[in-house]
């Protein structure tokens, strides 16, 4: 247990884990519509308060997993509770409960049925989110990472759109059979390690090649589903519709990023052999990703449709970032990752909030609302600014950096950067879907509706969006912090790396010959 | 004192005669039934720690027997408390239908305790008579001859498979000389990999496999659980199938996973059993044909616990039976509530239950997912120590293909929360939900979950049980 800082004083993890748990108990017993709204805003802001403490305690200049707690749970599988986060986990943690009292702040007057389950719903989601985070037992990590799905399909099937049916069996379907092999593998990887599942002991053991493969196959499936890459994401545009707004902010803010964060906290490190061997197939899916969100989302007129393709597209830079594995490329992914989660979160509480007032998502019926709304177009235009990574906002920094590394991996293979020029057309694609939209939104053309009724954005919603809006230029501005919080994990991932590839380098020649 | 759930079972089936010889009221007789059921419950409880030996050897009363006995007890509890609303058998007849079912239940009870070849016979005997009468006992009104074609069905199938039972065992004996299990076990040792042992053995697997519903002795389970009254459904499904794992784990233990052929012999049923129920089940209307189907799946992964041959594989699969009858009495308990009249429930019938009832619906939820093997709940853990035990074992195919069943099972469970949860409920009526089952309905929830996240007191004293019959 050298990897691990154990954590000796007030159990922080523990802590966030089960205040959300312990508030939707309290809701149980409630039955007072407006008391639920508070419990479930207070319960979200403390733990969100909580978290900060996270920062404090942090030791950026060690790789080894913080805060960690170790109790013993299923003895006879030797199964154990374990906790602990590291660089790579941190920012999921913080956004995750950044993002939370901003989901219950845009459910205030959206949900209208039922808050009281819709409340429990969201507050069992943050428990199993931030435990799919800081999990360092491969099976409390299965555990939660497939109790989640049960809160988010109540959250489509029961708030949902009119397809909500559809989509809410889709997306169980769809994420549920991509993780069953994930749990053969997590069988394999027991029975190879002495039967345990402590997943730091399974990291940068010498498996064979060929198995290696095959468990970077299962990793694969269920981590690419939930990104969603290219050609797995058909699930996320019919999630992200019928969702309510917090579903999709969930969604996409938090969801999404679980299938990255298990590429780096699982398939680089258990796998790195087959990493680097099958890296280049992942890395050319990744830009079909981006091309293809990208050109998708020009075509679509459902504002939620168009944020839910270029979020495969944004997903798609993250992972390429990621597989150029060099210390640029997955900084970038990580940062990228909160990024996406703060942008694109945001601009779904943008279309919520239209939803609200027209009942429509379409973009003709939105179009022209520059006149009647101007406090939230602001809001709007700053984060669609974002979401095509304009220099200043947040995205351009993450882009930027996976950018780098991608022409880093092509100049240290001495090869023409095929790679990050083909990325290059992602960009322009965002920056022109993400201008059409807004280019319709506020002024529209001569065939407007008639926008003269609605009323610009209260405070509470301007509270809201506030946050997201400050995080978008310091991460844009002043990124150091945040890259600070990351560097030495990813540092300590990549060294691991260099040897891993010679030996990959050198298995896939002994094949070849 | 060792027989004291027993004796009560057989003093309550007295005192239901005598009531069946008047013409009590029907109320009074539910109450009476609910009390003895209730009565045996805390017997068997007082009992779980006695160990002894009754009936020149035959009968043995330890951990392994009285923990079975506590939960065929509970079950019983339980069923009889959510099964007495709108009660689907004949009101005249309804003294002797509980007369007879708990005849069934002493019958299983017995069961789990018999350690010699011919009391293994006459209790299981005693059981399923029982049940072949308590079938056709359902009202005629609606589904006119279903019930009598279902007690047929039953009643020739379970023929059938005791008669191959019957047929084993007289292999057995012939081998071994002997009746008394623990003898067989030390005699069949050097000789299990012949092939009359392996025959013999599967032979007598079969009587049980028919009780568990497991391929290829499965035929009888959709028309059974459809043509059952709702209440006799829920007994067959769950109370049989305790008794016949505990039945199943004392046979399998009698051989060793060394002859390869038995154990790919159970490896093919196990499979057979998950693809053929799962894939039936998902195009079913009738919501206790459906969870028929998955029954036969499930016991599919309960063969699984047992064809590791080692003792954590038996304790699993105590442990994942037991999920089982939570999990089970869970949904039937919302069957036998939504029910109108005690007649059968198509799925559409659920359609907006979270608005009619939301206690039900979240009983259900709970129940399905477990079935579904979605943790947290029981239904899940069990799956994941299952797999682990065979995986150990080197039974890598057999992992995977289990693993895929659940991704095929997961669809007709949340076809039916689909339509609980996301459909309105039209014109159709608030269910009235009686405060006894309200409290059996928590209860369910409360221990699906807890037996979920905190399995290891349940795996450990399972363990202990399965640790004397070695």
């Amino acid at each position: 247990m050298d990897q691990l800082l154990m954590n000796s004083g007030f159990p922080i993890l523990s802590a966030l884990i089960f205040l959300p748990l312990i508030g939707a108990f309290v809701l149980l017993c409630i039955k007072n519509e407006a008391m639920c709204r508070n419990i479930a805003l207070i319960t979200t802001s403390l733990v969100g308060l909580l978290s900060i403490r996270l920062l404090f305690g942090f030791d950026t200049s060690t790789s080894k997993f913080q805060f960690v707690e170790h109790r013993s749970w299923i003895e006879a599988f030797n199964i154990n509770y374990t906790l602990g986060i590291d660089g790579i986990s941190i920012l999921l943690v913080l956004l995750t409960t950044f993002i939370m009292p901003f989901c219950v702040l845009a459910s205030w007057s959206y949900i209208k049925t039922r808050i009281q389950a819709f409340m429990i719903c969201l507050l069992i989601m943050e428990t199993a989110m931030i435990g799919v985070f800081v999990a360092l037992d491969f099976v409390l990590f299965y555990v939660l990472w497939e109790a989640m799905l049960i809160p988010m399909y109540m959250l489509i099937g029961i708030w949902g759109g009119p397809r909500k049916i559809y989509a809410s069996i889709k997306f169980f379907l769809y994420t549920l059979s991509g993780s069953i092999l994930l749990l053969v593998g997590i069988i394999w990887l027991y029975t190879v390690n002495d039967h345990s599942f402590f997943i730091p002991d399974m990291m940068w053991q010498d498996y064979s090649l060929t198995s290696q493969i095959y468990l970077f196959v299962a990793f694969f499936l269920a981590f690419a589903i939930k990104v969603p890459m290219f050609p797995f994401h058909t699930w996320l545009p019919a999630a992200h519709v019928e969702a309510p707004t917090a579903g999709s902010v969930i969604l996409a803010s938090v969801l999404l990023k679980m299938g990255t964060y298990g590429f780096l906290r699982f398939a680089l490190p258990i796998t790195p052999e087959a990493t680097v061997v099958l890296g280049p197939y992942v890395l050319w899916l990744s830009i079909a990703g981006i091309i293809y969100g990208g050109l998708t989302a020009l075509a679509q007129s459902d504002m939620k449709k168009l944020i839910a393709y270029s979020s495969v597209g944004h997903m798609g830079f993250v992972t390429l970032g990621i597989f150029v594995l060099n210390v640029d490329g997955v900084e970038g992914a990580i940062l990228q990752m909160i990024n996406h989660g703060i942008t694109t979160g945001a601009l779904f509480l943008c279309v919520g909030m239209i939803y609200e007032r027209t009942h429509s998502r379409e973009l003709d019926s939105a179009a022209g609302i520059g006149k009647y709304m101007p406090v939230y177009i602001t809001f709007l235009a700053f984060f669609s600014l974002s979401s095509f990574g304009f220099p200043g906002t947040n995205s351009f920094v993450g882009e930027f950096m996976i950018l780098a590394g991608a022409f880093e991996l092509s100049i240290s293979q001495n090869q023409f950067p095929y790679l990050a020029l083909a990325a290059i057309p992602g960009a322009v694609l965002a920056a022109a879907y993400m201008l059409r939209m807004l280019q319709k939104i506020i002024w529209g053309g001569a065939n407007n509706p008639d926008q003269s009724w609605l009323t610009d954005i209260n405070t509470r919603e301007i509270i809201t969006l506030a946050p997201f809006l400050f995080f978008v230029f310091w991460i844009g501005l002043g990124p150091q912090p945040f890259l600070n919080l990351i560097h030495t994990s990813v540092a300590d991932l990549l060294q691991h790396f260099d040897i891993h590839q010679i030996k990959a380098v050198a298995a896939t020649g002994a094949i070849l010959q | 004192m060792l027989f004291l759930p027993e004796l009560t079972l057989l003093g309550a089936g007295l005192v239901l005669f005598f009531l069946s010889l008047g013409q009590p009221s029907n109320g009074r007789v539910k109450t009476v039934a609910i009390t003895l059921a209730a009565v045996t419950f805390f017997a068997s409880l007082l009992c779980l720690r006695s160990e002894g030996f009754l009936f020149y050897s035959a009968y043995k009363v330890d951990l392994f027997s009285q923990l079975f006995k506590v939960l065929i007890a509970f079950g019983t509890l339980a069923l009889l408390i959510f099964g007495a609303k709108d009660s689907g058998i004949k009101q005249k007849t309804q003294p002797e239908y509980y007369l007879f079912l708990f005849m069934s239940v002493l019958g299983l009870m017995m069961l789990v305790s018999s350690v010699e070849m011919m009391a293994i016979f006459v209790s299981l005997e005693l059981s399923s008579f029982a049940v072949y009468i308590m079938v056709p006992m359902r009202k005629t009104s609606e589904e006119k001859g279903n019930q009598v074609e279902a007690g047929i069905k039953y009643l020739l199938f379970g023929v059938m498979a005791t008669g191959l039972m019957l047929f084993g065992m007289s292999y057995i004996y012939g081998l071994t000389g002997t009746t008394q299990l623990p003898l067989i076990a030390e005699r069949l040792a050097d000789m299990y990999t012949q092939p009359a042992a392996i025959v013999a053995v599967m032979l007598v697997l079969a009587g049980f496999f028919y009780k568990l519903a497991l391929f290829p002795l499965h035929f009888w389970v959709p028309d059974v659980y459809e043509g059952a009254s709702n209440e006799t459904t829920a007994f067959i499904a769950t109370l049989p199938k305790i008794a016949a794992v505990a039945v199943l784990i004392r046979i399998v233990n009698l051989i060793s996973g060394e002859g390869q052929a038995i154990v790919n012999v159970l490896m093919f049923c196990a499979l057979a059993s998950m693809f053929y129920g799962n894939l039936s089940a998902l195009v079913q209307k009738d919501i206790k044909r459906l969870l028929g189907y998955s029954s036969i799946s499930h016991a599919g992964f309960i063969l699984v616990g047992l064809l590791t041959f080692t003792p954590l594989g038996y304790a699993t699969a105590i442990y994942y039976i037991t999920g089982y009858l939570l999990m089970n009495l869970a949904c039937f308990l919302v069957i036998c509530t939504v029910s109108e009249d005690g007649k059968n429930v198509a799925i559409e019938d659920l359609a907006g239950l979270y608005k009619r009832a939301p206690i039900l619906s979240l009983t259900l939820i709970v129940g399905l997912f477990g079935l579904a093997g979605i943790p947290p709940f029981v239904g899940f853990t069990g799956k994941l120590m299952l797999l682990l035990g065979a995986f150990n074992q080197g039974h890598y195919l057999l992992v995977i293909l289990a693993a895929f069943n659940t991704a095929i099972a997961i669809y007709y469970y949340l076809s039916i929360i689909r339509i609980t949860f996301c459909t309105d409920p039209e014109e159709r009526q608030a269910v009235a939900i009686g405060g006894a089952t309200k409290i059996i309905s928590i209860f369910l929830m409360i221990a699906i979950v807890v037996m979920g996240v905190f399995p290891s007191t349940f795996i450990s004293m399972a363990s202990k049980a399965v640790t004397l019959l070695m």
